[in-house]
């Protein structure tokens, strides 16, 4: 188990990856990427139980998960090397002809640790449901977790996806949103006038949990009651309420940086803010 | 020529009700999902004896698409069943992400394809659904003529690994070809041998092409006609080497002309050994309500309008 402090050095890290990553490739998605940092990282280095040197696509006898909000590739991508899947210089690759680090998360480029493509939204969490199913069918104990983007909780499949997950008793599915209020054409009310997902998750049928996406104790809480729950007949959503573009002042808290990239010298200015880790740059 | 006898009438999706119960029985990692079509798509005997295996979506295509994916992805073989239009078109998107780009060895069990489905009429009716799916890299794509046909596609389709998208219908149609005969995805069958002019078809349009080969042999006209069940990975050296005998090709299929199998079947001679094409099929139209033999015969997809067709490429030769 990592620390606090141990879990902020990787974020620190993480988010420095992701900027730098999106800036050699003068595209991608740093926004979202930021603002589910802090649930990722905490994921994949304390809550699954996954193995980078016995990964296989097919998940057996370790957790899974599916990124269903596609975009998100620069803080998947960081946080799969920073935790073994493949060499951190690989990030470099990001985005760039050849390179294994598609855009959007492809399977067709064999990189350890994704199980499935994504991209086009509202798909992940049906596909997360199919594992859970087989999971379950096999007799397999493990877990099946998902992250979902608000915005693109806008998509009809995602709530395809809920009703069928508890017809289904999926409680070995612990779902998540990153509730960060934003998508690329502004604040997800004035899109989209989404509402409250929390009361909409639990009117589903599904475990709902509210949690800060920032605070690694809350973060922790939410996946212990989730974990707990498994057994209830019910699939678990954690709804983490975040910042986009957390850790970096000129971009937290707008979607003006949802696929935007900085400019170097408002890179220079982001990574003073977050400060340089031990883990070093890629 | 030679004769084909009817075994009695059968419609095809039984045949992939039973193929998917033989399937099931033969291999463990088969499932079955459906959107509220159970019924329609004959998994009824396959959902009694694999409860477990059988998994009702409800009426929400686009996540039975996904599930079925995240399930092939775990290692079991995913049928998912509905209508030719509510498997493609509706859910077009999922299709490509989740199966066909995702890699996911899951089959697409369309039923009530093309426009005899009949009384629903047109929204219920595609004629495109080979189109979309023959664009897919990689997507195998098979319509089979008759009951047995289907059946042993069915096996033949959880056998492969990778996605498969198996066509068949809602009307009882003449089941004539061998009851256990091993479906070889990629093999066109040569069912009549002719030299002036190849006839070849898919799905319900093979019996037709068996009559009008029958009645052009009347009038002292030769034609090879070819079942061309599966329609990618097309099987090019059966059509070329009946193409450098007859020099004339009718292809007949119930779907529009736009990406189906007389698109292909042009595509292959135009890359190769140009030789006249005539085209039996929907057009550019849509369907309407209507019996399956009065839409059939409405939209020129029946045994005379073949054999016009023949007529017409023989004299452009």
């Amino acid at each position: 188990m990592y620390d606090n402090k141990q879990l902020q050095e990787i974020s620190t890290q993480v988010r420095r990856d992701i900027l730098r990553m999106v800036c050699s490739a003068k595209s991608g998605h740093p926004g979202g990427s930021m603002s589910s940092t802090d649930i990722l990282t905490t994921l994949y280095f304390n809550e699954m139980k996954q193995d980078p040197a016995t990964w296989t696509r097919d998940g057996k006898g370790q957790d899974m998960f599916i990124l269903s909000a596609g975009h998100m590739t620069p803080v998947y991508y960081s946080v799969l090397a920073r935790a073994g899947y493949f060499p951190v210089s690989e990030l470099a690759t990001f985005r760039t002809f050849g390179a294994r680090l598609q855009g959007h998360p492809s399977i067709r480029k064999s990189l350890p640790g994704i199980f499935q493509a994504s991209g086009s939204l509202g798909q992940g969490l049906s596909a997360a449901c199919g594992l859970a199913l087989g999971k379950k069918l096999d007799k397999d104990d493990n877990f099946v977790f998902c992250l979902c983007g608000d915005g693109e909780s806008e998509e009809g499949q995602i709530w395809e996806a809920g009703m069928f997950a508890v017809f289904h008793k999926l409680d070995n599915l612990i779902a998540m949103t990153d509730w960060n209020g934003k998508q690329i054409d502004g604040p997800v009310e004035l899109v989209a006038g989404e509402g409250d997902l929390s009361a909409k998750w639990e009117a589903w049928g599904w475990n709902t949990i509210v949690a800060d996406g920032h605070d690694f104790d809350s973060i922790a809480k939410a996946f212990e009651l989730a974990k707990a729950a498994k057994g209830s007949g019910k699939p678990t959503m954690i709804l983490f309420k975040t910042e986009m573009g957390h850790g970096v002042d000129f971009m937290a808290g707008t979607h003006k940086w949802h696929g935007s990239v900085p400019k170097p010298e408002q890179l220079e200015d982001a990574l003073k803010q977050l400060g340089e880790t031990s883990l070093g740059d890629f | 020529m030679k004769k084909y006898i009817d075994t009695g009438k059968k419609d095809t999706r039984s045949g992939f009700g039973v193929g998917l119960l033989e399937a099931g029985r033969a291999d463990s990692r088969v499932v079955a999902l459906t959107a509220d079509l159970k019924g329609s798509l004959k998994m009824d005997a396959f959902a009694a004896e694999f409860p477990e295996r059988f998994i009702q979506c409800g009426i929400a295509e686009a996540n039975m698409v996904g599930a079925a994916a995240g399930l092939a992805i775990t290692g079991k073989i995913p049928f998912i069943g509905s209508f030719a239009e509510f498997v493609t078109g509706r859910v077009y998107d999922q299709v490509r992400q989740e199966v066909s780009y995702g890699k996911a060895n899951v089959k697409i069990a369309s039923s009530h394809a093309g426009i005899t489905l009949g009384e629903d009429g047109a929204t219920h009716q595609t004629m495109e659904d080979l189109a979309l799916m023959r664009a897919l890299p990689e997507m195998v794509v098979i319509n089979p003529c008759d009951f047995n046909q289907t059946k042993n596609a069915t096996i033949a389709a959880a056998k492969y690994v990778g996605p498969v998208y198996l066509r068949f219908g809602r009307p009882s149609v003449p089941n004539f070809t061998p009851e256990d005969e091993e479906f070889v995805i990629g093999k066109a069958q040569i069912l009549n041998e002719g030299k002036d002019v190849t006839i070849i078809a898919c799905g319900h349009l093979v019996w037709e092409a068996l009559q009008a080969a029958e009645a052009l042999e009347a009038e002292g006209i030769g034609a090879e006609v070819i079942n061309m069940a599966t329609v990618k990975p097309l099987d090019e050296n059966a059509i070329l080497t009946s193409a450098a005998k007859t020099k004339a090709i009718v292809v007949a299929e119930e779907h529009n002309m736009a990406g189906g199998l007389g698109e292909a079947v042009a595509g292959l001679l135009a890359r190769t050994v140009p030789a006249p094409v005539e085209f039996v099929n929907g057009k550019d139209l849509f369907g309407q309500s209507g019996t399956p033999s009065a839409l059939m015969a409405a939209y020129g997809l029946d045994a005379q309008h073949i054999a016009e067709a023949a007529k017409k490429v023989i004299a452009r030769k």
